[in-house]
Order: structure tokens, then sequence, then C-alpha cells
């Protein structure tokens, strides 16, 4: 440390410690004061030894009611919509449309859109009202708080916990919601990090895949994302530390943290809520983007250039890149081309698997399942997705925000490659390990 | 003719703006400081026939000018120089708030505590000894409730009284390790030199060995004072004072 900053730090030492002597001796009880139900529950939820696991194993129950919860009405959505896609074929077809455009249509945008639907409207339905229960609740401020120490032994600001947790619903918010970090330094290293925890986007990627390769069982799948989600803080830790002693050097300035008192959440208002803020409007944007992105990829997946479509010699490029990241050419082209929103990662990569350039009819998590294990996928597979997912890029909005806040075209150049290395490089050493280890 | 200026200084949520509309009444304005989006508002209490501009800074938990807001509050503070500063605090947390209290007072000693919420702490089974609290700090403290317009008349009547010069706060400083001491009473003496001395320079000195160098040419530039009728003018014409 400077000579400057111990200064600093002695003077706000001497002075907190001469504010709680005199306090100490001007309060005292009226009478005895019970200890309140609230005061406990601080003790508990802030703890220093149980702070940690008590947030980790909550984090564990709303993924787990969510991966318990997701599964059947994601297969009766599946079914209704599948149905539906029956009937809008057979209409276009009595209205004499040609070929290509019922391809297009029902193939391309129609089935897009249906899979985005079925996959991700459960998950989220279920797993954005539960987090805004304990948002409600008064919960956050507490995370911040166990957080914060982290934060500043990574040379950030502690609010930093804060924007993070915003991350956690959408990274732009996250970036934007970095405005209440006064020092540029720290603003900058926030903004620089968000991405590395789960968005909204990212979320119901990591729980399918958890479903379908982590686990024998739920409780395991969830614990895997409840991990996940861990391994993304501890990287936006390491990123923000390794940026304020290289990049972005300085030390952080402190602040109060208001625990505010708890609150019943008022439950149905919550999830109406939670309901039209967070899940239709989540939905509403993945499908308005996944419809012309499904068009556009079955125009590239029926457009032949000697013998194979584009879309196969793409991912045939990408191939040996893909292959040593522990995934495959699909995959990766899939990250690249959903750059707009990473809600379609999943989508525009099973588009790809399909050869016949449409995608596989819908029945569920189980057909999904049974595609990716067909095309060669195992648990180390799904892993490398589910950290490339975690650790790359921002998508397109969140990038374009950074710019909008930093008003710089190089933070946000530098927002996009500092995750995409870092997903490289671990996902690659994974892959390397495990190479070695078999 | 204004009788003096009064400045409002306080943690965020202490009712500090509850107790301004209770001093001022209607007779208030609001407006942005000078090149800075923090709102300020200031406006005029009546006491015993003498007019008092009071000046109700943004709500701050420290004077460390990491915001806007704190760096608004702590030059008013210390350019501005108001003739008496009320350090509002809330009684239910008022260890918390007193390390804001101990930072305005190392400004100037031209102070009161009002420790409000008072109603509050009472209600969660809390006592506040006023008395101990003033012996501590070395400045008058009264216990309020702005709310229900307790303990406003004995608030007004320390600040008349200190603003008059009836009482003369002289603030117990906090102590600080040898070396730090040694080098603030070294700087201090060079800063005497500028103009720059008393209470406002050991302030001074222990900025500059946190490393705060900007702050100096803008002390240099305020220091000596000048006229004081031209010290009771709105904050929207502060920056005449200091450019």
């Amino acid at each position: 440390m400077t000579p400057e900053g111990q200064v600093r730090e002695e003077i706000a030492t001497r002075i907190y410690q001469r504010a709680e002597e005199i306090a100490s001796r001007a309060l005292r009880p009226l009478e005895r004061p019970r200890p309140a139900w609230d005061e406990g529950l601080d003790a508990l939820l802030t703890s220093r030894w149980l702070g940690f696991p008590v947030m980790f194993g909550l984090l564990g129950l709303v993924l787990w009611l969510t991966i318990v919860g997701a599964n059947y009405p994601s297969e009766l959505l599946a079914t209704g919509l599948f149905w539906l896609e029956g009937k809008l074929s057979q209409l276009l077809l009595a209205l004499g449309a040609p070929a290509w455009v019922h391809g297009l249509l029902v193939f391309g945008v129609y089935r897009a859109v249906a899979w985005v639907v079925a996959v991700m409207l459960p998950p989220m339905a279920i797993f954005f009202p539960l987090f805004s229960l304990l948002e409600d609740l008064g919960y956050l401020p507490r995370v911040a708080f166990n957080l914060d120490r982290l934060f500043k032994a990574a040379g950030a600001h502690g609010k930093q916990a804060l924007t993070m947790c915003m991350g956690f619903g959408c990274n732009a918010a996250g970036v934007t919601s970095c405005r209440i970090i006064d020092s540029p330094r720290e603003r900058l290293v926030a903004v620089l990090t968000n991405t590395f925890v789960p968005c909204n986007g990212r979320f119901p990627l990591l729980i399918t895949l958890a479903i379908l390769f982590m686990g024998r069982s739920s409780v395991m799948a969830a614990a895997v994302v409840a991990g996940t989600v861990l391994l993304g803080v501890a990287v936006s830790l390491t990123v923000s530390w390794a940026l304020s002693r290289t990049l972005l050097r300085g030390t952080p300035g402190g602040f109060a943290l208001e625990l505010p008192p708890y609150r019943w959440p008022q439950v149905g208002r919550v999830l109406v809520r939670s309901f039209l803020d967070r899940t239709a409007f989540v939905l509403a944007r993945a499908v308005t983007l996944a419809a012309p992105a499904g068009a556009i990829i079955w125009l590239l997946g029926n457009t032949s250039v000697q013998g194979a479509s584009l879309l196969s010699h793409a991912a045939y490029l990408l191939d040996p890149l893909g292959r040593a990241l522990g995934m495959d050419g699909f995959i990766l082209l899939a990250f690249l081309l959903a750059l707009p929103a990473n809600e379609l990662v999943i989508p525009i990569m099973l588009m790809g698997y399909l050869s016949a350039g449409t995608m596989v009819e819908l029945n569920g998590l189980e057909a999904l399942g049974t595609i990716l294990t067909e095309r060669g996928w195992s648990w180390l597979t799904a892993l490398s997705v589910m950290l490339f997912s975690l650790l790359h890029y921002p998508c397109g909005t969140t990038l374009l925000t950074i710019y909008r806040e930093t008003g710089r075209v190089g933070w946000a150049l530098l927002g996009a490659l500092i995750p995409l290395s870092v997903a490289t490089l671990v996902c690659y050493g994974i892959n390397a390990l495990a190479h070695i280890l078999s | 003719m204004v009788a003096g200026v009064i400045a409002l200084a306080g943690n965020p949520n202490t009712g500090k703006s509850t107790l301004f509309n209770a001093l001022t009444g209607l007779r208030q304005h609001t407006g942005n400081w000078p090149g800075k989006t923090v709102l300020v508002a200031w406006g005029e209490a009546l006491y015993r026939g003498r007019r008092y501009q009071i000046v109700d800074l943004p709500g701050t938990y420290s004077l460390t000018a990491a915001s806007p807001e704190e760096e608004v509050a702590r030059d008013f503070l210390c350019l501005r120089r108001p003739d008496v500063t009320v350090v509002v605090t809330d009684a239910t947390c008022l260890e918390r708030n007193l390390s804001l209290v101990l930072q305005v007072l190392e400004v100037t000693s031209r102070a009161v505590v009002c420790v409000n919420l008072i109603d509050e702490a009472r209600r969660k089974g809390l006592f506040v000894d006023v008395d101990v609290l003033s012996e501590e700090l070395g400045v008058p403290v009264v216990a309020t409730s702005a709310r229900r317009r307790e303990g406003l008349g004995l608030l007004m009547e320390k600040v008349d009284a200190v603003a008059r010069g009836r009482i003369k706060p002289n603030a117990r400083p906090v102590v600080y390790s040898a070396p730090v001491e040694e080098a603030v009473r070294q700087l201090q003496g060079r800063l005497r030199a500028l103009g720059i001395n008393g209470r406002l320079g050991r302030w001074a000195a222990l900025r500059l060995l946190e490393g705060e160098t900007s702050l100096l040419a803008t002390l240099r530039r305020c220091a000596g004072g000048g006229d004081p009728a031209e010290r009771v003018i709105h904050p929207e014409l502060a920056r005449h004072r200091c450019s």
C-alpha cells in the first residue's frame, strides 16, 4: 500500500474507533431490549462462516425447484406448439404458398420461436418469481454485504457486489447499474467484469444442459448450476483483481451499506411483476430475435455451395477450433451467431445439427438429449459449453451498453476480449486436462 | 440583513430535509449546485427577530469527496465556512452517524449536533445521553424529533448562541498515531504561511497526507476570506466567490 493509502486507512479506522467509543458511552438501553428476530436472521445470513454456505444453499434450492418444476410444463408446451405447427403448415399449403416460403416460415421462423418458448419459458416462469421473492424479502443487500469483503480484497468497490447481483437479471442492466459506483476506476472494473455472472439469457442453457448431462438426480443438477454461478463470481473477482493491479490500478474507497429491514414479500404482486417484467420481457426479446435468426439460419442451411450448405461450410471451418475447446464447429458457430442474444445458442446449434436445414420436431427436453448424444456429446462437451456460455463475451446489447456508459469503443472491445480469452483458456485447459487424465 | 449562514449536514435518511422544512417553512428554494447535478436547498429561518440563511447540504456518509454529493458538502463547509454547521444524526444508529460528525468537527468547531429521530430511538428502547455526547464531542448536542417538531426551539437557541459567539464550542479532535500527528504539525506550519490556519489548517494537512494535493490550489485561492458580508450569498452564487 502507498504511504497515502496507509494514512487514509489509519484516519478512517481511528474515526470509526472514536465513533464506537463515543457511542458506547452515550448510548444506553432504556430497558432490556429483546434481540429482535430480524437481528437473529441477519446474524445468520451475514455471519462470517455460515453466510456463504447459506447463500449457496438458497441459490441451490431455487435452482432445484426450477429444475424439478420445469420438466413437465416443457413437454406440455412442446406438444402444444408442435400441434400448432401442423396446423400452420396445413394453412400455408392450403393458401398455395411456394415450398420455399413454407420452409422458411414453418421450419425456419416458427420452429426457432417454438423451441425458444418451449425450452426457456418453463424454467424462467419458475426461476424469476423465486428470485424476485428473495429480492423482495430483502436478501440481496445481505448478499452484497457478504461479498463486500471479497470485492474489497480484489481491489474493486464493494458496490460491485450489487451491480453483479443486477447482472444475474441482465448484464446490460448490470452494466448500467454500475453508475452507482462513483469512482471512474472502480466503475470500469465493475463494467468490464459484469458479464461473468450468468444472465437470464444464459440460465436456461445452464439449467437445461445440467439436467441432461450433469446428474442422475435433480439435486445434483442444481448443485452443478449453483457451482457454475459460484465459478462465475470467482472469475469476476479474479479478473477484477487482475485489472486493479494492471490496467486500472488503485485502491478502492469505502461505503456504508444499509441493510433494510426484512419484509414479508407481497407474494401476489411479486409473482405478477416478475412475470411481466422479467419472464415476459426476456421471452419477448428472445422471440423477436429468434424469429429473424431462424429465418437466416434456414437460408444458410438451405443454400448449397459445392454440395454442402453454407452452414455446414462455416461449421467445418470452425470445427478444429471447436474441438480444441471441447466443443465442435456447430456449437462455436452457434455462439458466434447468437451474439445478438445469448438465448439463441441452443436453437441455432440445433438448427445446425440438422443437416436437412431445419430444426428437429420438438417434444421436450428428452428429445434434445437424444439429439445431442447422437451428435457425440458427453458430459465433458456439456461442461465445456456451459463454461463457454458462462465466460464468453456478453451479448450485443451489453457491449453496446458498455460503449454508451464508457464512451469508448476500446472499453467495449475489451469488454468482449477479456471474457473471450478467459473462456478460451478455461475450456482449453479443462479439455487438455481431461485428455491427459483419460 | 442576514444574521448568519447555517449549514445542515448529515447522513442520508436522518430526517435532515424534514428538519430543514420544519425550520424554514415555506421560505425556501432549491437549485442545482453550480456545475454539479447535486440538488441543494436553501431557505430562511427567523429566530428572535434574527434572520438566518439555512442551507440543506446533500446527505453524505463522509467528507472524502468520493462522490459529487460529498464534494459539494465538503466544499461548502471548507470554503464557504458557514457560521454554524448543524450535523443531523439518526439516534437509532448513532455510531455510524458519528463518523461524519467527527469528520465535520475536523473542519469546524462552530457546530451543533442534532440527534434526530429521538422518538424512534425511544420506541426501540434506546436512551441517548446528550450530555455525555456533548462532553465527548466538545460541541452542543440537542435531541430532536423534526417530524413531531420536538426540540426545535432548543436547537435554534444553541445555533443562535454559537452564531452570535455566546457559546464558543471547542470540538475535541480525533488523535492519530504519533508519526501522523508529527507530519500534521510540520505541514500545519507550512500551511500557516499560506494563510490557512487553525482547525482548517489541521484538516488540510490531514487531507494532504492522504495524497489530495489538488486541494491546495483551491484552499489557497479561498484563503484570506474577504468581506464577511460576502459570505451571505445563495449557493448558486458561490462559484463567483472562489473562482
